[in-house]
């Protein structure tokens, strides 16, 4: 992966910048000792690894907007950072940036259950929301693997999404205002405790964005009643194809789970020998399909749910008959990464959608792929929505090994792309699908996208090198170049 | 604005914008002109009409998503998800009788670009949230695209999220794909009747904070509550509805728990499946304020708790009339006729308490002179101006529809 040229003139002034950012948010709260930047050289994609030239921790909206105005003045790069989980190398250091960690902004500022929302500053974990709501029934529904470490300021910026988002919707449903300090250090409030702010929907666009947009320093969510009950079925099919039908007949009837999750045999073995969920282990494919809401309605759904499995083949059908049962369903998938990690020294996570009618033939080739690169792939799949997941098993210390891997990873997303889906559906660009945007986006289209970022950023300081393959020049970008039309005025149809 | 330009595909659409981009003559951008009296009046040479683009492309209901010429009518997309058992989750309004115009024209694109969403908004989100790509030619007269056709991607920047409620000022789509989901299949309303406006919104805070799983919560006060059509309950004093839908056995025990719930603020009664639907048809249609009217209508968003005290500083100083969706957090308010629209007190009630006020209907001269959309600060605008520049430098999108120069 190849990072934008570092700029030696900045790098060269590493000690004043480093003087500059302590000024600002205090001696204590700048770290440029290179043992200490080590902490920081990567995040959750830990193939890629460059310690940033300096880290700076503020700890208020005003000293982020002056870090940043600082930078705008200097000319100085900065990559946002949370808790550094993401997954696709988005928080990866840049070798002459400034890394902004946000996690002193660690406060939950406002539980408001009257409008049913909580203020709280990014760096909070997501599961802290949660914890603090749970108490009067509560709970924020976007739930990533990673809840207890992720900080609500990176959900946003990934605009992540968890088990349950077929149901609930992923952050950038779930969110009704930000403030964020924009590069030349303004501060900008975005929505707030009410519903569709009028003027153009930044926020939306700022959801997922990855941190080029600009730096979140406050988050209003909205928060959700519990629901009275929930309850799992244990599903065992014998092909992906009768698991695929099974997930088609599902969604047919009308029912849209609050979870519905798939995992193939070599997962299946997996999570089976980590943590003894009791999965089936002649099936070649695994579903956990959970309902919640009123009991009433689950235990109507639970049957109909039932008799839809049967009816698609299944040869193990259990229904959790309480939470210590659900839990345990749950387990083997939640620990799915671990489990993995517990077989093979490393692995590489994919993201792609896909239609979900293409899911066996999809399988069928990642097999095909997983023979000719020599390397073991385990499936888990969030299938009522097509995300899917394959982790490619590989050794770094193998010679070649990590490059296999990702060529087999950029192989299936391309894949995912052929057969109608997109490249990530819930952990971004990073730098990791940066160079396949070309698979989804033609010239012009990333073109729009990046004049979008020119609105924001035009000198591109806020995380370069990331997501998009080439920044163009804003300059060049905000050209007008008018081609005329082929169709002659006078002849398109008039009234 | 004489003369129409009306493209039948996506070529002569970015010709069309070609054409007026060189001759810097800007265009009116119109779907199914159902809306064209939302926002400020727009000084173009022309109309953009998109009416000839319109037709869904595909339609999977197992996969969950519907790709449709942008100028479909909206009433042809229900068509079809109804005969698969799904729908458009967010309620489509049709707002055309609200603002003078004929029910039945909104188009799927028409409704995007303006992400106005009914009831069922607190529950399952606005038309933005079921957005999930387009295609698009820009005031660069550039022809792109973003997003995809699946339910779930977060690949590039979410320009679906920009174009919804951009007004048509950023792009003209050709080409839209959206989430549509299972329709319920039963629907009830618990009715409560005789409650104060505060006494209103706290029984439908109790209901939203409850695992009712509540999808409409609104309040219609005595008056507004009269301007109901007669099979939505006319008449009847001030209602406070509070709906539930799904499948039946789930929405039998849930409205027994929320009665119970509920009791304290007094009986309720249980609307069925056929009265249920034109109550909420009439809410997500502004029915008590549509038709002849000279009153001047405006969309308040505000935290629901606080739609009460918003509404009531409003009607001190003069006669407002309004009634409360979302359980509170919409307040769509009626007003004589002012010149003014009366906008500096509607947006301090608003703004004291963090919403914001869209004037939605008011003759063309008072949206040329008042803020139809809530100004923004300084800050905003200028990021604003610089969105709109990106997309279309040259002004020919629907020139100053949402703001001057936007
Ligand atoms: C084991 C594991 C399981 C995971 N499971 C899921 C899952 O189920 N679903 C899912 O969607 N993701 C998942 N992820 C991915 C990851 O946790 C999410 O993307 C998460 O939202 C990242 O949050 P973070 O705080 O760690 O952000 P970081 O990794 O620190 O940063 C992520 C991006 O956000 C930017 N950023 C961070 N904070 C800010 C801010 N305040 N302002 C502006 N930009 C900012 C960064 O520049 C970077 O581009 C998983 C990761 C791991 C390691």
């Amino acid at each position: 992966m190849r990072m934008p040229e570092p700029d030696r003139a900045v790098i060269a002034r590493r000690a004043e910048i480093a003087a500059g950012l302590a000024a600002i948010v205090g001696p204590g709260n700048v770290i440029a000792d290179e043992d200490e930047l080590r902490a920081y050289e990567c995040d959750g994609l830990t193939a890629y690894r460059q310690p940033p030239m300096v880290v700076a921790l503020p700890g208020t909206t005003a000293e982020v907007g002056r870090v940043l105005a600082y930078c705008h003045a200097g000319r100085i790069k900065v990559v946002p950072r949370g808790a550094g989980t993401s997954l696709s190398g988005g928080a990866l250091p840049l070798a002459d940036a400034v890394t902004l960690g946000m996690g002193r902004f660690n406060r939950i500022l406002e539980v408001d259950l009257d409008n049913r929302c909580v203020v709280a500053q990014p760096g909070v974990t997501n599961l802290a929301i949660t914890d603090a709501v749970r108490h009067a029934g509560f709970y924020y529904a976007p739930d990533p693997s990673s809840q207890i470490a992720c900080t609500i300021g990176g959900n946003v910026a990934e605009n992540s999404g968890g088990v349950h988002c077929l149901k609930y919707g992923l952050t950038t449903n779930n969110l009704l205002g930000l403030e964020m300090a924009l590069i030349d250090g303004e501060v900008v409030r975005l929505g707030g405790r009410h519903l569709d702010p009028g003027g153009y929907d930044l926020m939306g666009v700022v959801t997922g964005s990855e941190g080029l947009l600009g730096v979140i320093t406050e988050v209003t969510v909205r928060i959700l009643r519990a629901p009275e009950t929930a309850r799992a079925l244990l599903l065992g099919f014998p092909s992906n194809e009768a698991a695929g039908d099974c997930v088609g007949a599902v969604i047919g009837a009308g029912i849209v789970p609050g979870g519905m999750e798939m995992m193939d045999r070599p997962a299946i073995h997996a999570a089976e020998a980590f943590c003894k969920a009791g999965y089936p282990m002649d099936a070649e494919a695994l579903l956990i399909v959970e309902l919640d809401g009123p009991a009433a309605e689950v235990d109507h759904l639970i049957a109909k749910v039932e008799a839809l499995a049967r009816g698609a083949g299944a040869t193990t059908v259990r229904v959790s008959q309480g939470e210590e049962e659900r839990l345990r369903f749950w387990a083997g998938r939640k620990a799915a990464f671990p489990a993995i990690g517990r077989i093979s020294p490393d692995y590489y996570c994919m993201d792609g959608t896909i239609p979900r009618k293409r899911l066996p033939e999809v399988l069928g080739r990642i097999a095909e792929m997983s023979a000719r690169y020599g390397l073991r792939v385990a499936n888990v799949f969030h299938a009522g929505d097509g995300n899917l997941h394959p982790l490619i098993l590989y050794d770094a210390n193998k010679p070649g090994e990590l490059a296999a891997a990702e060529a087999f990873g950029a192989e299936i997303l391309r894949l995912c792309v052929e057969v109608g889906g997109v490249l990530t559906g819930e952990h971004g660009g990073g730098v990791e699908k940066r160079d396949l945007m070309g698979a989804m986006f033609n010239e012009a289209d990333l073109r729009q996208q990046e004049r979008l970022k020119c609105a924001f950023d035009p000198e591109s300081l806020l995380n370069p090198g990331k997501v998009y393959p080439e920044l163009h020049r804003c300059a060049e970008l905000g050209r007008v170049h008018v081609h005329r039309g082929e169709t002659r005025f006078a002849h398109l149809p008039r009234f | 604005m004489s003369e129409a330009l009306r493209p039948t595909d996506l070529a002569e659409l970015r010709d069309a914008v070609a054409w007026a981009a060189e001759g810097r003559a800007p265009l009116a951008v119109l779907g199914g002109a159902s809306k064209r009296g939302l926002g400020r009046p727009v000084q173009a040479a022309r109309v953009l009409d998109l009416s000839a683009l319109a037709g869904i492309v595909d339609y999977d209901p197992g996969e969950l998503v519907l790709t449709a010429k942008a100028a479909t009518p909206i009433a042809e997309v229900e068509a079809a998800l109804h005969a698969a058992r799904q729908h458009l989750a967010f309620e489509p309004p049709d707002l055309g009788p609200l603002l003078g115009a004929a029910p039945g024209r909104a188009t799927l694109g028409g409704l995007l670009a303006t992400n106005i969403g009914g009831p069922r908004r607190i529950q399952a989100g606005a038309p933005r949230d079921h957005f999930l790509g387009f295609q698009a030619v820009s005031g660069r007269a550039e022809v792109f695209k973003s997003g995809g056709r699946v339910v779930k991607n977060v690949t590039g920047f979410d320009l679906s999220k920009l174009m919804a409620g951009s007004h048509g000022t950023l792009a003209a789509m050709a080409e839209v794909t959206v989430r549509v989901l299972p329709a319920p299949e039963a629907v009830r309303t618990l009715l409560l009747r005789g409650l104060s406006d505060e006494a209103a919104v706290r029984a439908l805070a109790a209901a939203l904070q409850s695992p009712g799983d509540v999808s409409g919560a609104a309040h219609l006060p005595e008056t507004a509550a009269a301007g109901l059509p007669a099979e939505a309950l006319a008449g009847a004093g001030a209602l406070t509805a509070v709906r539930i839908e799904g499948p039946e056995p789930s929405v039998a025990a849930r409205g027994q728990s929320l009665a119970r719930l509920l009791a304290g603020f007094g009986p309720t009664d249980l609307l069925a499946d056929g009265p249920s639907r034109a109550l909420w048809r009439a809410v997500r249609d502004v029915a008590p304020f549509a038709g002849a009217g000279e009153r001047v209508v405006w969309r308040l968003s505000v935290p629901p708790s606080e739609g009460p005290t918003v509404v009531k500083r409003i009607a001190r100083p003069g006669p407002a009339e309004a009634f409360y969706d979302w359980g509170g957090g919409l307040v769509w308010l009626a007003l004589p006729p002012a010149a003014d629209a009366r906008h500096e007190d509607v947006r301090a009630a608003a703004g004291t308490v963090g919403g914001h006020a869209t004037l939605v209907r008011a003759p063309e001269s008072v949206r040329a002179s008042v803020p139809v959309f809530e100004p923004q600060s300084e800050a905003l605008a200028r990021l604003a101006r610089r969105v709109k520049e990106a997309f279309d430098p040259l002004g020919v999108l629907n020139p100053g529809r949402m703001y001057a120069g936007v």
